[in-house]
């Protein structure tokens, strides 16, 4: 979290909208470990990670998304999930991750 | 209730900041999805999981959060049925203690920072612990650091490494950190530098059981020569420690 403040930061301060996505769990082997974050501006820029690169593209998509509908989301990423050939994660792991829009202050 | 959602996110980011152990749990499904509750180490907690049964519990867990120091994910089963938790745990950055405002200590701030880690440099030397040198530390300390040592007190996630090669700096900040519960004391210096300082750390009163605490030649074996090299070495003998994959 520490490492993405200062992200943060200058993004409020351009005036956008922030959502964070968790890795809030973890079935097999996973790249990051729980707990890892990744932000996304409104405009779509992208800070920290959660899986290391694999299911990034496909997690800003539902982060603009939450931050449009102002809801959270549970997600699935890995060989279990149908969009795994396009976005799973390189290891055969599965993980969880859950994308909230920020409150704005 | 936004209000307060933002009251609450912003005291935890204003925590993980300034180094405050703090921790947060959401509600990750159910009626209440999204839903926080903010957790102090003192058992203090604000705001609510919109359900008496997922705040009873979380509040139940955090004390265990806050001993283990790694995040949990539990589900709660409720009136409403079954509700998906996380309670994400934020602990205070291991502080790196740098004695030595040198070219070295410029590439290992470097590297201790992408690393998480907060950066403190201290150098009595004035010349070498200018500000324009050392942006990009979290602090910069122009004094001596066995009294800096003395004053804020060094503590189990304490890593300390002396690179001044000057001992009359050196030797009194190694003996304090050797007399505290550290976990990482590192030294720069060949074997023979290193069989000088062992000399005049006894003759300040500390046991060879004390001194072989000091990682000398300090590093992991990497064939390093640049000073950037050397702090590779350093940064990885350190991870190394912290991993416990040395003692």
């Amino acid at each position: 979290m520490r490492e993405l403040l200062l992200t943060l930061e200058r993004w409020r301060a351009e005036q956008k909208r922030i959502a964070l996505a968790t890795v809030v769990r973890i079935y097999g082997s996973a790249p990051l470990p729980l707990g890892s974050k990744m932000a996304i501006s409104s405009t779509g820029e992208m800070a920290g990670s959660v899986s290391g690169g694999c299911v990034e593209s496909a997690v800003v998509q539902e982060a603009l998304e939450a931050l449009r509908s102002g809801r959270p989301k549970l997600l699935t990423y890995g060989i279990a999930d149908e969009v795994a050939q396009s976005v799973g994660l390189a290891c055969g792991g599965v993980i969880e991750v859950f994308v909230e829009p920020l409150p704005e202050f | 209730m936004a209000g307060t959602e933002a009251s609450i996110y912003r005291q935890f980011e204003e925590a993980v900041r300034t180094g405050r152990l703090v921790a947060m749990a959401t509600a990750l499904t159910g009626p209440t999805i999204g839903a926080k509750m903010l957790l102090w180490p003192d058992g203090r907690s604000e705001g609510s999981l919109g359900e008496p049964t997922l705040d009873a519990v979380t509040r139940e867990r955090a004390a265990q959060v806050f001993t283990s120091l790694r995040p949990e994910r539990l589900t709660v089963e409720t009136a409403g049925g079954p509700v998906e938790l996380f309670i994400d745990v934020q602990p205070p950055p291991p502080r790196l203690w740098i004695v030595g405002a040198v070219h070295i200590a410029a590439a290992l701030v470097t590297y201790a920072r992408t690393l998480g880690f907060y950066t403190i440099v201290i150098d009595p030397r004035t010349a070498f612990a200018a500000p324009e040198r050392f942006p990009h530390a979290d602090e910069l300390i122009a004094r001596w650091p066995d009294a800096v040592f003395a004053e804020v007190g060094l503590d189990e996630s304490a890593c300390v490494v002396v690179l001044t090669h000057d001992e009359k700096i050196d030797n009194p900040a190694l003996a304090m950190a050797l007399r505290s519960p550290a976990r990482y004391i590192g030294a720069l210096g060949s074997r023979r530098t290193h069989a000088k300082r062992t000399a005049a750390l006894k003759a300040l009163g500390l046991e060879e059981a004390q001194i072989a605490r000091i990682h000398a030649p300090i590093g992991l074996d990497i064939g390093a020569r640049r000073p950037e090299e050397i702090a590779l070495a350093i940064m990885a003998e350190i991870v190394a420690v912290m991993n416990e994959k040395r003692e």
